[in-house]
């Protein structure tokens, strides 16, 4: 034991050490070349362009821009509210749907086919037109006991198509999980429900948070479709601002403020996914 | 003659610990080496270091006199020359037992799909599995899909073969029918380095045996000396519990 104290690298080690360093050195200088040819390429014909003054003005007018940002943030925290109460909806209503799918049991027939129909319905139906069918149609119905607040309704259809999307991402993920798993947990005594939820379940959800990220930032701009119904998100705010005084720098603000949203979230999921994936698999470095 | 395999000082920790310590080992051609030791000796880790599945922290490994670890080197050319089989058969389950044989002929080694099919057709009809081609491994038994696995790796002639506990996974009686695939190999004269725990087949087909414990070779030699006839205390005490156990 006294030989782990005592150890220090060998010269060759050493050597190795260094051309690591040099190797990771090199590595550094050819990304940041690249990188500074490739986006100085783009700025050059950007800003040479005949057009980019006119261009600079009408889109990227940043005094105009300061002037508009509230009633676009305004607007975009309906996109968020939608979409933090849209997402809780949809992963309720998709968890259901994609486990009532993957079920065997013959009591759940029925509304098994009855939730392939749905996903299959809402999957195919434009987003927009199943806004303008519930935002417009379930009003004229003149059912009191249903609102006719066009945002509660546009929500409602969105949430309707994103349950289809999402309970397909969901079944995807659980199908995907290999038979021995639920044997084991099966042998173990488990139930059918307690297999499903934890043994298939957890390693299922985990395999599909990629694409469930990729469809919450679709929801986040998806919201926005609910304005064709009259209600004013952050696009619509640009727009009618736009349309006020022919500048478009309130779209690009408006496009500023969803990435500032949708990138750090990306980032921060990306990690945290890799975090329990190298937890999990001890396997080498490949 | 050079040696296939040359390790030389190899020290390799995963954090605070120490897993392969000052660890040297020599393997000529058409030579059998056989690592036996406790699980979590060093013997899975001194295998996935050598085919570069692991970044070591001191040393030197030479395959053909060639330095592998050195970190210029291009890690799929070193591979090329290595064939691995784990403990778990790693068997591909979306590829059919030919396919799982054909993949590195085709993609690695450019051979054509017809010759790559031919020389699987040669491999399972030698050990008795054609009739499995078209079948997926799911389907196969863990010494079929064990079989599959040394096949799959032979397909590619490589210099030096690595068996990680091949047969830890599988029932006595489908041991042996992994282990005879492995003699087979060795009297063709494949150089090897196993780990196993099965000591009766480390004295048939080892050329050398060496005890590992903590990361070192505590001690090495023919199967005679090691195994039968063990000097170091620690050696001996190693082979008194494994004969307890019922395994030799």
């Amino acid at each position: 034991m006294a030989r782990k104290s005592s150890w220090s690298p060998s010269s060759r080690e050493l050597e190795r050490r260094a051309t690591k360093a040099r190797i990771s050195k090199r590595q550094i200088s050819i990304a940041a070349i690249s990188s500074i040819i490739v986006i100085g390429a783009l700025l050059i014909a950007t800003i040479t362009s005949p057009g980019w003054e006119v261009v600079k003005k009408t889109f990227f007018d940043v005094d105009y821009g300061k002037e508009v940002l509230p009633t676009v943030i305004k607007g975009l925290w309906l996109n968020l509210k939608l979409t933090v109460i849209g997402s809780i909806c949809i992963g309720i209503i998709a968890l259901s749907l994609a486990i009532l799918r993957t079920t065997k049991s013959a009591a759940l027939t029925p509304f098994r086919f009855l939730a392939a129909a749905y996903t299959d319905i809402f999957r195919g139906v434009p987003l927009l037109l199943v806004i303008l069918l519930v935002g417009f149609g379930v009003p004229a119905l003149q059912l009191r006991a249903i609102t006719s607040n066009v945002t509660i309704l546009g929500s409602i259809a969105v949430i309707l198509t994103y349950s289809a999307y999402v309970s397909e991402v969901i079944r995807s993920g659980i199908l995907s999980i290999h038979p021995s798993q639920k044997a084991a947990a099966r042998s173990l005594g488990l139930s059918s429900a307690q297999t499903m939820r934890f043994v298939v379940l957890p390693q299922a959800l985990r395999r599909v948070i990629p694409p469930l990220l990729n469809d919450f930032v679709s929801l986040l701009k998806d919201t926005g479709l609910v304005s064709i119904l009259g209600v004013i998100d952050a696009i619509r705010a640009a727009q009618i601002n736009s349309s006020r005084t022919f500048n478009y720098t309130p779209y690009v603000v408006a496009a500023i403020l969803f990435l500032l949203i949708t990138i750090p979230l990306t980032r921060y999921t990306d990690k945290a996914i890799r975090g329990t994936y190298s937890r999990q698999n001890a396997e080498g470095t490949i | 003659m050079q040696p296939v395999l040359e390790i030389k000082n190899l020290r390799k920790s995963f954090g605070a610990e120490l897993v392969i310590d000052d660890l040297s080992l020599t393997v000529p051609v058409h030579t059998a080496t056989v690592l036996i030791g406790a699980s979590g000796s060093g013997k899975s880790t001194l295998l996935r270091c050598i085919n570069l599945l692991e970044s070591i922290d001191d040393g030197i490994i030479k395959i053909d006199g060639v330095e592998i670890s050195d970190p210029e080197i291009d890690p799929d050319e070193v591979r090329r020359k290595l064939g691995m089989i784990f403990q778990s058969f790693n068997l591909f389950p979306h590829l059919t037992v030919r396919e799982n044989i054909a993949l590195s002929p085709i993609k690695v080694h450019h051979k054509t799909k017809e010759e790559a099919f031919e020389i699987s057709n040669q491999l399972l009809k030698r050990f008795d599995l054609l009739d499995k081609a078209e079948q997926y491994p799911d389907r196969l038994s863990g010494g079929q899909q064990q079989r599959v696995a040394i096949i799959r790796s032979l397909a590619v002639n490589p210099r030096l073969l690595l068996l990680d506990e091949v047969t830890s996974a599988l029932d006595p009686v489908l041991v042996n029918e992994v282990l005879s695939i492995v003699r087979d190999l060795k009297s063709d004269g494949m150089t090897m380095v196993l780990a196993t725990h099965e000591m009766g087949f480390a004295t048939q087909v080892a050329d050398q045996v060496c005890y590992l414990e903590s990361g070192t070779i505590i001690e090495r030699g023919t199967p005679n000396e090691v195994i039968g006839n063990p000097s170091n205390p620690k050696t001996k005490d190693f082979i008194k519990r494994v004969h307890q156990a019922g395994r030799l």
